[in-house]
């Protein structure tokens, strides 16, 4: 390919000259090129190494279907592969190159593979790799595995960089009555008829100029601005460089925008992408028609590219892109250009399959009809190509010519994409040789060439006809087609005895050999011949080849290329960037954190915070030079020995209020509420319908017809949810009314021997807390000093005598700024998670990771709080046989052997030299415990203590610590008769 | 992304609600066998079509819906509160509207 830019025409700036780099060399181009013009402007040629074969290729194409030009685009922590250059604006300072290659795109070491070719065929490496002893499945996995990363590095498409992305990604949602999708002639017409009608139109173009083929037409360019201005006059919301890349349900289309992808020096303040949700009442689709291929040997060489594209660069950018030319054509769509390309002073020659071409031959132009493309001849420059005719059912080769670019024209695959993402199955069209799009009951409508029109008249007249359609007024529906003289299909052109590389997938390397010889084995499906030989896998998804490999599939099988049917296309049309998927949503805002109204106070007095789902809580209160394990247990003995102090505002707490409120819980929880006194507080438990745990908690009656109901922290939303569920699908009649006040309260733990009397001290009255006033489980209103309203009640998570008080969120400050001096003169200490995890497990008290949806009240040990006098949720399953049996995994406490030795939580308890499978239980929770002065463990084991007794188990890590002998307790390892908590 | 017209709020992204289950079971007594319960809980049709579901509108006001929605093409074909009294107040409500 001898392509030189001219000295006038085409949409290019000449009087802004853009500097960029390629491949480390400082090129020159203009403002309105892409990369792909202005590398073909300056002589490059060879832009990449293909995926398996590393065969030189250049560009194939001038848009979105490239499959030739698939360059890296940026550098350092910006480099971005994959990037077509026919689709990259060309900015200031561009730095591109070409991948896949080494050293670089014009000398490979990697072409040796071409040697190899015949090893490289469609499922070489599972036959070899993993069909063979010692590879057959399940045994050479770890091997395949290694062999899996040199094949994968020998093939690969670009890296991308291994460093954050600097870059910012928006999520942007829309609305509109239309969403056009296309700015051609048709597209541009519908989005005009919708607009003046008044309907909110949203028009996205995933060019960076609105027109689509108007802008290879120099000659209707005044048509193309006049149709534009009145669509902005029309208020038609545009957007340019955003692509919908994917239809979804009830008319939500994704959009990419590219924000400052074109930028040489982009506003730090925009995002890169955008990624919008848009809802639309109809869709009028003009995603017009990608050129085809025909299959022939090296039809992949660079210099050989779709005939449409050299209109494009010719009439668009202002670059010849060869002097001597031949067009090889099906169709009647390449007179046209063969005509400009003449006249801008090519030699040109079409080589017309059809035996009776067009009536007229364009001056300066050749035609030999009956000819077809047999054989590209040169390397990295094209050189010539060998034509063949047909001689009955098979190809004779016939004559050649030099070229220095070959066009090829194998007629036109509509972009039906969009509407297949919805279902809308294409239809095969024999007569236009291409799938048009299905029928879909969606307000969905093509319009234009995507509807198989292929005149510009007609396409104009479908936009307007569509629009019509999506605004409910009748219309009639365009025929498809539009040529002269009829397209004669044409696919694959080989001679019988002649080895060839004849590609159908250029990205993946696929030829019309692989999808026979997916065929001989048996992978006669479609779907199947797609994943055998990952034909349209690539991330140009196929658009130039797909159809070519239906049809030899089709040929393959005997069959119409409707028999053998085609792939669904699904999401998305053009690459999406993770980046773009993930939005604002990364780092520190990956997920939301929610803060307790004691958050900075806990800070301020020095907190370690940690993760209890959303929720930051303190995991422990570090003294000068204290480790975490250091902390901890000196924490949970401070809380035995004195007080502690612990924020508990993460609690899920959910006000019932209601006549029926004390029966609505008598039926959701285990236990009895209906008789509970106001003034008192129960620990309840509740299961789900099919009989297993759902979650536990404390509720307080605070009047007759009032409860609050405390939840824990994770099942906190789970729980609402539930509650709201019964009361408007299950129990309507229940006059009850719940609302999570989880938020409205600040809420703390004052638990050890001296919780009484530090907050005795806070309060404002003197009220009478003693044992007789507020028994353990009691609940009292109470005032602290500074006039604070607080809720108390008698709670115990850690075995101690405890409280729990709450006050207003925004008094939780000032609590804590009375209690915690007091508690600190008392010899007290301020504690967290991890302390309050110590001070539960020596009590054998359960948490999430014991109640992990797989257990029955009986498992966690609590069988007696399930009542027999009246149902409740899940009274009725948890009855079930299998949840009976004695030998279910029970809850039990685990001490090691060694009493100084440790254990991990995860290891699983099984009996000595009997470590296979899945073992007779596992740890759930382990601490150091200060009261016994070793470590100790929670878990499950089948039976529960009373199997084990006397019986040797070990707990089993074999991928941390190893084995440890244990033995197994009752979960209740300190104060089991509760005589603290009560005092 | 599936639409729903919530009674309360109106159209919505199906995202701001979560999928509850099966809208036509009759969930039996409390009291009832463990064999009616197992039917309830665990016998579910596996429909090809229109079906009756239940759907929470979490992220919005809440209220539990009865929703008719075909499982092939998630076309959905009514939408009305789950709660038998907010549903028939809310109909006679548009009924004197009209």
């Amino acid at each position: 390919m001898t392509a030189r830019r001219l000295d006038t025409g085409g949409r290019i700036d000449r009087t802004r000259q853009i500097d960029f780099r390629w491949d480390g060399k400082t090129l020159t181009g203009f403002a309105g090129d892409t990369l792909a013009s202005a590398l073909m402007a300056n002589g490059e040629s060879v832009l990449g190494r293909s995926f398996k074969y590393h065969r030189p290729r250049g560009i194939m194409s001038a848009g979105v279907e490239e499959s030739g030009a698939i360059v890296t685009v940026g550098e350092g922590a910006r480099r971005e592969p994959n990037v077509k250059a026919t689709m990259q604006e060309l900015y200031e300072g561009l730095s591109a190159s070409g991948q896949n290659a080494w050293p670089n795109v014009r000398f490979d070491l990697g072409a040796v593979n071409g040697l190899f070719s015949r090893f490289f065929a469609a499922g070489f490496y599972y036959k070899t790799f993993m069909g063979l002893p010692p590879f057959e499945w399940g045994h050479g996995t770890g091997l395949w595995m290694q062999y899996e990363k040199l094949i994968r590095k020998a093939a690969g498409m670009g890296t991308a960089s291994r460093e954050a992305d600097p870059d910012t990604y928006d999520h942007a949602h829309g609305f509109c009555d239309l969403l056009v999708v296309g700015s051609g002639p048709a597209g541009l017409n519908a989005a005009l008829t919708a607009a003046k009608a008044g309907r909110d139109v949203l028009l996205v173009e995933q060019d960076f100029e609105l027109g689509g083929v108007y802008l290879n037409d120099p000659e209707a360019e005044q048509q193309r601005l006049d149709l534009v201005e009145a669509v902005r006059a029309a208020g038609v919301r545009i957007m340019t460089r955003t692509t919908a890349f994917g239809l979804y349900d009830d008319g939500t289309a994704g959009l990419l925008e590219k924000v400052t992808d074109h930028l040489s020096r982009p506003d730090p303040h925009l995002p890169r992408q955008r990624f919008w949700t848009v809802r639309a009442g109809a869709t009028v689709l003009a995603t017009g028609a990608l050129e085809r291929s025909i299959a022939f040997d090296n039809n992949d060489r660079p210099g050989v590219m779709t005939a449409a594209s050299a209109q494009a660069y010719l009439n668009r950018f202002g670059v010849q892109p060869g002097e001597r030319i031949v067009i090889a054509t099906n169709n009647d769509s390449v007179y046209g250009t063969a005509a400009e390309l003449a006249q801008a002073g090519a030699e040109v020659t079409v080589a017309d399959y059809r035996r009776e071409p067009s009536s007229e031959t364009p001056t300066g132009v050749t035609v030999r009809t009956g000819m077809a493309p047999l054989s590209a001849i040169g390397k990295s420059g094209l050189q010539g190509i060998e034509l063949a005719r047909e001689a009955g059912t098979s190809w004779q080769k016939a004559e050649r010519l030099d070229c220095d670019l070959l066009l090829v024209s194998g007629g036109w695959s509509p972009v039906v994409n969009l509407s297949s993402h919805r279902g809308a199955k294409p239809v095969w069209d024999a007569k236009e040789a291409c799938f048009l799009p299905g029928e879909t009951s969606e307000p969905i409508f093509h319009a234009g060439s995507s509807a198989g029109i292929w005149t510009r008249e007609a396409c104009e007249a479908s936009g307007i006809a569509a629009a019509k359609k999506a605004m409910g007024q009748a219309a009639d529906t365009l025929a498809p087609g539009g040529w002269t003289t009829p397209i004669t299909p044409l696919y694959e052109v080989r001679l019988p005895n002649r080895q060839s590389k004849a590609f159908v997938d250029f990205q993946h390397d696929v030829t019309g050999d692989d999808v026979r010889l997916a065929q001989q084995e048996g992978f006669v499906s479609v779907e199947h011949l797609k994943r055998y030989t990952t034909l349209g896998m690539a991330t140009d998804q196929g658009k130039m080849g797909n159809v070519i490999g239906l049809a030899l599939m089709a040929e393959a099988l005997g069959k119409d290329i409707p028999d053998v049917g085609t792939t669904r296309f699904r999401p998305p049309y053009t690459p999406v960037a993770i980046s773009a998927l993930s939005g604002r949503n990364v780092a520190r805002h990956f997920k939301p954190l929610r803060r307790t109204p004691l958050h900075d106070w806990n800070l301020r007095y020095g907190a370690t915070m940690t993760e209890a789902g959303l929720w930051h809580r303190p995991w422990y209160f570090a003294r000068q030079g204290e480790t975490i394990a250091e902390a901890y247990v000196r924490e949970a003995a401070t809380v035995r020995e004195t007080v502690g102090i612990c924020d508990v505002s993460s609690l899920g707490k959910i006000a019932v209020q209601g006549p029926d409120a004390a029966e609505f819980l008598n039926r959701v929880y285990t236990n009895g509420f209906a008789k509970l006194p106001v003034g008192k507080a129960r620990y309840g438990i509740m299961l789900r319908d099919d009989g297993m745990v759902m979650d536990d908690g404390t509720t307080w009656r605070l009047g007759e017809t009032e409860f609050l109901t405390t939840t824990t922290t994770a099942q906190a939303g789970k729980v609402m949810v539930w509650f709201d569920e019964l009361l408007q699908t299950r129990w309507p009649d229940l006059k009850v009314h719940v609302s999570s006040v989880s938020d409205q309260w600040a809420g703390v733990s004052i638990a050890g021997p001296k919780s009484r009397e530090t907050i005795a001290a806070c309060l404002e009255t003197g009220e009478d807390i003693s044992n007789e006033a507020l028994p353990f489980m009691g609940v009292a209103r109470v005032r602290l000093k500074g006039g604070i309203d607080a809720l108390i009640a008698r709670i115990s998570f850690s075995g101690e005598r405890a409280y729990e008080l709450y006050v207003p969120a925004a008094s939780g400050e000032a609590m804590m700024d009375l209690l915690w001096p007091t508690a600190e003169a008392l010899g007290g200490c301020l504690y967290g998670m991890e302390a309050l995890g110590t001070l539960r497990i020596e009590k054998g008290h359960v948490t999430g990771v014991e109640l992990d949806g797989r257990v029955t009240i009986d498992d966690a040990g609590l069988g007696k709080m399930a009542s027999t006098k009246k149902p409740f949720i899940g009274s009725a399953l948890r009855q079930r046989p299998e949840l009976l049996r004695e030998d279910r995994p029970q809850l039990v406490g685990i001490f090691p052997k060694d009493r100084s030795q440790r254990f991990n939580g995860g290891s699983i308890l099984c009996r000595p030299g009997d470590p296979e499978g899945f073992g007779d239980g596992w740890i759930t929770a382990v601490t150091h415990s200060p009261a016994l002065g070793h470590w100790i463990g929670l878990g499950y084991i089948a039976g529960g203590v009373d199997a084990w007794q006397g019986t040797a188990v070990l707990a089993n890590d074999p991928t941390r610590s190893g084995d440890v002998e244990v033995e197994i307790v009752s979960p209740h390892m300190v104060d089991p008769q509760g005589v603290r908590m009560h005092g | 992304m599936i639409r729903i017209n919530c009674p309360f709020c109106g159209t919505r992204d199906h995202s701001e609600f979560s999928y509850g289950g099966d809208g036509s079971i009759d969930y039996p007594a409390l009291d009832a066998t463990k064999e009616a319960w197992h039917d309830a809980v665990f016998m579910r049709d596996n429909i090809c079509g229109v079906q009756l579901e239940t759907w929470h509108h979490v992220h919005g006001c809440r209220m539990w819906l009865k929703i008719e929605r075909d499982t092939l093409t998630h076309e959905i074909h009514s939408v009305r509160p789950a709660h038998p009294g907010l549903a028939a107040a809310l109909s006679s409500e548009q009924e004197a509207g009209q």
